[in-house]
C-alpha cells in the first residue's frame, strides 16, 4: 500500500481501542496469577491453603473459576473486540458510521464485567467457566455473562453499520482484507453465541431466580458447547487476521494469496460452529452417530487452518528471501527475529502447529476417551488460546499499544525476552501436561491434594511447576512492560509506530467477488448449522427433563 | 470496477498442496471410521433416562454394585454423588466382561477407570453406560474427572481384578 493511502486515525478513535487493551490486560493481570498457583499446588506447593490466601480466595476452583473466566473470557473478548475496532477503521479508513451503538456496546460489556466479577470475588459463583448445570451460580454471575456477550454484539451492529455505509461509498471495491476478517469473525461469534444466549436467558437465568424449577443437564451442556467451540475461532481468526495481513509486512514480505486468505475464512465462518458434539463425545444422551456427524465436520475445519499454514508461511518466505535468505529453509533465520511482535508471533505459530496436531486427536471420536478431561486438554488448550492466539496478542499489543497511546514500546530486547519465556515456560508446561493427562490424571483437580495419584508422577508435576513459573514470569513481565509504555512520555510525530498493513502480491481487485459477498455464505452457515443441531435441540427439547434443582457444592 | 475473472487463481504449489490436506482428511475421515465401527471401542450413546431427585431410592441405582449375569458376565451400577461414588469397591475375577451404567443424584461428575477405555460423564438425568474387559489382575482406581464441588479431588474408587 503507498503512502498516499495512510490513515490518520482520529484520537478519541485511539482512546476507545485503548479502553479496550487497558480491561483486557487489566483482567489477564488478575485471571493469570491463578495459572501458576495451580502449576505451584500441582507440583506441592499448595499456597491456596496458606491461611492468610484463603482470606481473599477460598479455594483452588474459585482461583480456577477466576482464571477460565478472566483469561478465556474476558482478556481475550476484550482484547478482540477492541483489536476489531483497529481493523475495521484502520481498514476501511473511516470512522465509525454510528460511535454511539459502539460505544453502547462497549459500557454493557464493562457493566457486564463488574457484574460478574462481584460473585466471582464472593465466592458466590465458583462454577469454573463453563458453569455446568444443575451446579447454581449466583444469579448475578448468568447476567454479568450475558451483558457482556451482548454488548459484544452491539460493538458488532456497529461495525457491520460502518461496513455497510463503507460499501455503499465504495461499490465494487474488495473489502479491505483486514476489515473483511475482522468484520467476519464478529459474524462468526454472533452466530456461534446463540447458543449460550439462549441457555443463560431461556433456562440458567430464570432457574437462578427461582422463577423455574429446574433444568436440564444435557440440554444446557448441548447449547453451552454450541457456543464453546466457536469460542476457540473466536480466539483465534485475529491472530490469524495478523498472521495473513500484518506480519507478512512486518517481516518485509507480501501476502502470497488473497483469494485463498479469504476462502480460509469463509470456510471458518461456515464449519466453525456446527461441530461442538465433539466436546460431548462421552456424554450419555447424545447418539453416536451424531458425534460421527460432528467428527466428520471437525476434521473438516482442519481444512481452512491448512490453508493458512500454506499461505502464511508462503508470505513469510517471500520475507525471508527479501532479507537474503538462501535454500529451503535458510530463509527462517533471515526473518526479523529480534523484533518482539514478529518473535511473539512466529513462536505462537509454531506452539500452535503442536496444538493443532493434539486437537486432532481431541477430535477423533473414539480417541477421545484417552484424553477426555485429563489434563491432556489443558495441556493442549494453552497452546491455542494460551499461546497461539495470547502469545499473537502480545506481540500484536506491541506495536498496537505504542499506536495508539503515541509511546514507544518500553524495553523491547526485554520484551523479546518475555516472549521467549513465554515459549520456553510453556514448552515444559504443556509437555509435563500432555505426559500426565495420558497416564490418567484428570483436569480441574488439585491434583497435589488427589489421593490417587501415584508417587511416580511426581517428575512430571514437578515439571508443570516449573514451567508456569516461568510462565508467571513472562506475563507479569509483559504487563509490566505494557504498563510502563503506556505510561512513559509521548513520543515527536515523526517517530511515532506505523501499523503494519502487508501488501498482496495480487492486487486484491482480482480476487473473484463470489469471495466478497456475504449473502450466499450465510444462507450456507446457518444451513449447515440447522442440519448439524437441529434434530438433536429438537429432540433434547421434547424430552427435556427439568428435574435438577440447583447444587452450590463448594 | 469488478474484475470479470470469477476464478480462483491458484498456484502450482498452493494447488499441490490443497489436495493433499484433503486428501489428508479424507484419510482422517476413514480412519476414525474404522477405529468407530469396527475395531469395538465405543463411545456411550442413549440409554435412557432417568429422575435425578428419585433415582437413588427407587429402580436399579437403589441398590447400585455388581452383579453376575453369567459366568465371567456381569452388570455393574454406580451411583455418583457428590463426593463419592457407589459402590466405593468392585471385585471382579480377571477376564471379566463388566457393563457398567453411570449416573448421578446431583451435579455432574466424570467416571475413568485408569489404564482402561472407560471414561463418561456422569449427567445428572443420563445413563452413561460402556462394557469393559479386565484381562488382566490388578487395581484399576476410578476417579470423578469433573469438577464437581470442593470434595471433587478425593472422589474415586477402585476395581479389583483378581487372578
Ligand atoms: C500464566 C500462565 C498460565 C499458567 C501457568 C496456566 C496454568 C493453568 C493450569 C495448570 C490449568 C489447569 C488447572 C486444572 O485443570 O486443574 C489451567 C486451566 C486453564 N487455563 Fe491456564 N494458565 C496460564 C495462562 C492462561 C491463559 C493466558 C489463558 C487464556 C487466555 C488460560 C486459560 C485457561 C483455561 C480456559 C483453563 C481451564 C479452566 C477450567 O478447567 O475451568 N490460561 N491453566
Ligand atoms: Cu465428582
Amino acid at each position: 500500500m503507498s503512502a498516499s493511502t495512510k490513515y490518520e486515525m482520529t484520537a478519541s478513535d485511539k482512546r476507545f481501542i485503548g479502553w479496550h487493551m487497558l480491561f483486557a490486560i487489566a483482567a489477564l493481570s488478575i485471571g493469570s496469577l491463578f495459572g501458576p498457583l495451580q502449576t505451584f499446588e500441582h507440583a506441592g506447593w499448595d499456597i491456596y491453603a496458606q491461611p492468610w490466601f484463603q482470606a481473599l480466595f477460598k479455594s483452588y476452583y474459585q482461583g480456577l473459576t477466576l482464571h477460565g473466566v478472566l483469561n478465556a473470557l474476558i482478556w481475550t473478548t476484550f482484547f478482540i473486540t477492541g483489536f476489531t475496532t483497529f481493523t475495521v477503521i484502520y481498514g476501511l479508513k473511516r470512522r465509525l458510521r454510528y460511535p454511539i451503538v459502539n460505544h453502547v456496546g462497549w459500557w454493557m460489556m464493562v457493566v457486564g464485567l463488574v457484574t460478574a466479577a462481584i460473585p466471582l470475588l464472593l465466592d458466590w459463583a465458583t462454577v469454573l467457566y463453563t458453569f455446568y448445570a444443575p451446579m447454581k451460580a449466583h444469579w448475578l454471575f448468568y447476567v454479568g455473562l450475558t451483558l457482556v456477550v451482548v454488548g459484544s454484539w452491539i460493538e458488532g451492529y456497529g461495525f457491520y453499520l460502518t461496513y455497510y455505509a463503507w460499501r455503499k461509498e465504495n461499490p465494487g471495491v474488495r473489502t479491505p482484507l483486514m476489515s473483511f476478517m475482522g468484520v467476519l469473525n464478529m459474524v462468526m461469534w454472533q452466530i456461534a453465541t446463540i447458543g449460550i444466549a439462549v441457555e443463560i436467558l431461556f433456562f440458567l437465568l430464570p432457574w437462578a431466580l427461582g422463577l423455574t424449577k429446574g433444568v436440564d443437564p444435557l440440554l444446557t451442556r448441548t447449547l453451552f458447547w454450541w457456543t464453546g467451540h466457536p469460542l476457540v475461532y473466536f480466539w483465534l481468526l485475529p491472530a490469524y487476521l495478523s498472521w495473513y495481513t500484518m506480519l507478512p509486512k512486518q517481516v518485509g514480505g507480501k501476502l502470497f494469496s488473497d483469494s485463498l486468505a479469504r476462502l480460509a475464512f469463509w470456510l471458518f465462518l461456515v464449519l466453525s460452529v456446527p461441530l461442538g458434539f465433539h466436546h460431548q463425545f462421552v456424554d450419555p444422551g447424545v447418539p453416536q452417530g451424531w458425534k460421527m456427524v460432528h467428527a466428520f465436520l471437525t476434521f473438516s475445519v482442519f481444512l481452512p487452518s491448512m490453508f493458512t499454514l500454506f499461505t502464511v508461511t508462503a508470505s513469510l518466505e517471500i520475507g525471508g528471501r527479501a532479507r537474503g535468505g538462501k535454500g529451503w529453509l535458510g530463509w527462517i533465520w533471515k526473518l526479523p527475529w529480534g523484533d518482539p511482535s514478529v518473535a511473539a508471533q512466529l513462536l505462537a505459530g509454531i506452539l500452535f502447529m503442536f496444538g493443532g496436531i493434539g486437537g486432532l486427536i481431541n477430535a477423533s471420536y473414539n480417541i477421545n476417551l484417552v484424553v477426555h478431561n485429563t489434563a491432556w486438554v489443558p495441556g493442549h488448550f494453552h497452546l491455542t488460546v494460551s499461546s497461539a492466539a495470547t502469545l499473537s496478542f502480545m506481540g500484536i499489543s506491541f506495536w498496537l499499544v505504542p499506536y495508539i497511546t503515541g509511546k514507544k514500546l518500553w524495553k523491547p530486547k526485554l520484551a523479546l525476552v518475555q516472549v521467549w519465556l513465554w515459549f520456553i515456560g510453556m514448552v515444559i508446561f504443556s509437555n509435563a501436561m500432555h505426559v500426565i493427562g495420558l497416564l490418567g490424571a484428570p483436569r480441574r483437580t488439585p491434583l497435589g491434594l488427589a489421593p490417587y495419584i501415584p508417587e511416580e508422577w511426581s517428575g512430571h508435576l514437578l515439571r508443570i511447576g516449573i514451567g508456569g513459573g516461568i510462565l508467571f514470569i513472562s506475563v507479569y513481565l509483559y504487563i509490566i512492560i505494557m504498563a510502563v509504555t503506556a505510561l512513559s512520555k509521548k513520543v515527536p510525530a515523526d517517530e511515532q509506530v506505523e501499523p503494519p498493513v502487508a501488501e498482496s502480491l495480487h492486487d486484491p481487485q482480482q480476487t473473484p467477488a463470489w469471495l466478497d459477498r456475504w449473502a450466499i455464505w450465510l444462507v450456507i452457515a446457518l444451513a449447515l448449522l440447522a442440519i448439524a443441531y437441529g434434530p438433536q435441540i429438537v429432540d433434547q427439547l421434547m424430552h427435556m427433563g427439568a428435574t435438577s434443582p440447583g447444587f452450590k457444592v463448594w | 470496477m469488478t474484475s470479470k475473472n470469477e476464478s480462483l487463481h491458484v498456484d502450482s504449489y498452493e494447488r499441490t498442496w490443497i489436495i493433499a490436506s484433503i486428501i489428508l482428511v479424507i484419510l482422517f475421515f476413514i480412519a476414525i471410521t474404522i477405529a468407530g465401527t469396527m475395531m469395538g471401542i465405543q463411545v456411550p450413546g442413549q440409554v435412557g433416562r432417568v429422575d435425578p431427585n428419585t433415582v437413588a431410592q427407587s429402580g436399579e441405582f437403589a441398590e447400585p454394585g455388581l452383579r453376575e449375569l453369567a459366568p465371567g458376565k456381569y452388570e455393574a451400577h454406580v451411583l455418583a454423588k457428590t463426593w463419592s461414588f457407589d459402590p466405593r469397591e468392585i471385585t471382579v475375577p480377571k477376564g471379566s466382561t463388566v457393563t457398567f451404567y453411570v449416573t448421578s443424584s446431583d451435579v455432574q461428575h466424570g467416571f475413568k477407570i485408569q489404564d482402561t477405555n472407560m471414561n463418561v460423564m456422569v449427567l445428572p438425568g443420563q445413563v452413561a453406560s460402556l462394557t469393559i474387559t479386565f484381562d488382566e489382575a490388578g487395581e484399576y482406581p476410578y476417579i470423578c474427572t469433573e469438577y464437581c464441588g470442593l470434595g471433587h479431588a478425593a472422589m474415586f474408587g477402585k476395581v479389583i481384578v483378581t487372578d
